[in-house]
């Protein structure tokens, strides 16, 4: 390559690539991070596509790969994007909600090399979990799932979205990750993007929720054996004073590529004003390198006060920019969920807000008529 | 003698951009330096501890107190849950 006008020299790499092949999913969780306007299956990529992104990204050196969605085993050639990854040298991950994981398809996916599967639960019990998802059976199947992937000899990591609505129920969750024989475990209280944000004044459990569900984690850890699964509990960030260093620093480590071909520094950036680059028109390391979006929050040149004077600044890089957006109106504006920012008391408001809900709960579902102004919010 | 096999939630490999061994894991990477990458890579649940150590002592005959470094890595490991050992 001769010349590269905007190059930043210091730039690293991509480690992780996650390859988001359809946002068509069977379930349809009211906390799902997928936008609230979802592309169509039409504007998909195709196989050949998806072959080039996932050379391309090997090729710069991205060495974990995610297939996600949405539903990724809605997408036929799932076998043979997973068959092209491991031949590349990816270690490949399938984040799945395990509905349509038949044997054939599970022994096929060995076959092709898949490395890993993360199977997600919206509920230790068939009734919440079947009503959270809308779709009934869904736990049933969850759990010939979770058997196939044990006999299948992969990985097993088990995935649980807490909300106000089944944290409570934490140990019920604990007993069945060990039932199931899980390696990890994310207990993962939900984050407010996509369709969570939304519905965030529904999900988002109060800290007294919280800290029980904390608490009854840690002890359980106390009691474990050696071979039993590790659980992993986020927390929402909305009762935190500092922001999390938002994807390990905007466009350092991760690379999204969603189904109609969009590359992003982050998997909800899509919702930001900014025009986000298409590996249909373009080379990845192109895009990582060059594009104007990519460049945009890259280091620390850009932070805003009080960030700026900050001695914190390089831990977290002033947050996350589309929390910034969604809650400030302003993309370049330091996370308020930093208590030195002066826009905190915002994430104050959404958590008092949150214990009277006015809007109804919505099920993720392309066809629901959404009032304008949560949209636009 | 103790046997120590890879643990099967870690896969094993070089990676070029890292110029380095790693140990991957469900959507995570452990970088290993080079004698810590020299180390696992003989660890294939055949060789026991003796054999890893006489054959790396043959490789790099120049570095001392390889033996030592070797069982405070393999400790760290197990630890770590990379290894186990085979009954
Ligand atoms: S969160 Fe639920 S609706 Fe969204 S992709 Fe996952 S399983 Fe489907
Ligand atoms: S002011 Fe900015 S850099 Fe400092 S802790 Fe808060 S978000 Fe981080």
């Amino acid at each position: 390559m001769s010349s590269k006008p905007v190059l930043k020299t210091d730039v690293k790499n991509p480690l992780w690539l996650l390859a988001e092949l359809t946002y068509d999913c069977p379930l349809h969780c009211p906390y799902c991070s997928n936008p609230v306007q979802m592309s169509e299956r039409k504007d998909e990529c195709d196989t050949e596509t998806w072959k080039k992104v996932l050379s391309e990204a090997r090729e710069m050196g991205a060495v974990q790969l995610g297939f996600s969605g949405g539903e990724p085993l809605l997408r036929k050639d799932l076998e043979a994007l997973v068959a092209h990854a491991s031949e590349l040298g990816f270690y490949t991950n399938l984040i799945t909600s395990g509905i349509g994981l038949t044997e054939k398809r599970i022994k096929g996916l060995k076959e092709a090399g898949l490395d890993h599967i993360q199977l997600s639960f919206q509920a230790a019990n068939a009734d919440e979990n079947d009503l959270i998802g809308n779709k009934r059976h869904s736990f049933e199947q969850k759990l010939a799932v979770a058997k196939l992937v044990k006999q299948y000899d992969y990985p097993m990591v088990l995935n649980f979205c807490l909300t106000r609505q089944n944290i409570d129920k934490i140990a019920d969750v604990l007993a069945l990750s060990c039932e199931l024989g899980g390696d990890f475990v994310e207990l993962a209280t939900v984050q407010y993007y996509g369709w969570a944000y939304l519905n965030r004044d529904h999900l988002l459990p109060t800290k007294e929720q919280l800290v029980a569900a904390e608490a009854t984690v840690n002890r359980f850890r106390d009691t474990q054996g050696d071979d039993e699964p590790k659980f992993i509990f986020v927390t929402p960030d909305y009762y935190e004073t500092r922001p999390k260093a938002c994807m390990n620093g905007w466009a350092t480590t991760f690379l999204t590529v969603t189904p109609d071909g969009s590359a992003l520094p982050c998997h909800s950036a899509k919702i930001l004003p900014l025009t986000f680059p298409n590996v249909k028109e373009s080379s990845l390391e192109k895009i990582w390198h060059e594009d104007f979006s990519f460049n945009k929050f890259r280091g620390l040149d850009w932070l805003p006060s009080p960030c700026r004077d900050c001695d914190e600044k390089e831990k977290d890089f002033g947050g996350c920019r589309c929390q910034a957006f969604m809650l400030t109106g302003d993309m370049h504006k330091t996370d308020p969920v930093c208590d030195k920012s002066p826009d905190h008391y915002l994430i104050q408001a959404a958590i008092a807000k949150s214990k009277q809900p006015r809007e109804n709960l919505f099920y993720r579902d392309p066809k629901t008529d959404i009032p304008v102004h949560l949209i636009q919010e | 003698m103790a046997t120590p096999k890879l643990n099967p939630l870690y896969k094993f490999q070089f990676e070029k951009a890292q110029d380095a061994f790693v140990l991957l894991y469900p959507e995570g990477m452990i970088t290993l330096n080079g004698s810590a990458g020299e180390i696992i890579q003989m660890v294939n649940g055949q060789r026991d501890v003796d054999t890893i150590i006489s054959e790396l002592v043959a490789k790099f005959p120049d570095v001392e107190g390889i033996d030592k470094d070797i069982h405070e890595f393999l400790d760290h490991a197990h630890e770590k849950k990379w290894i186990k050992y085979v009954e």
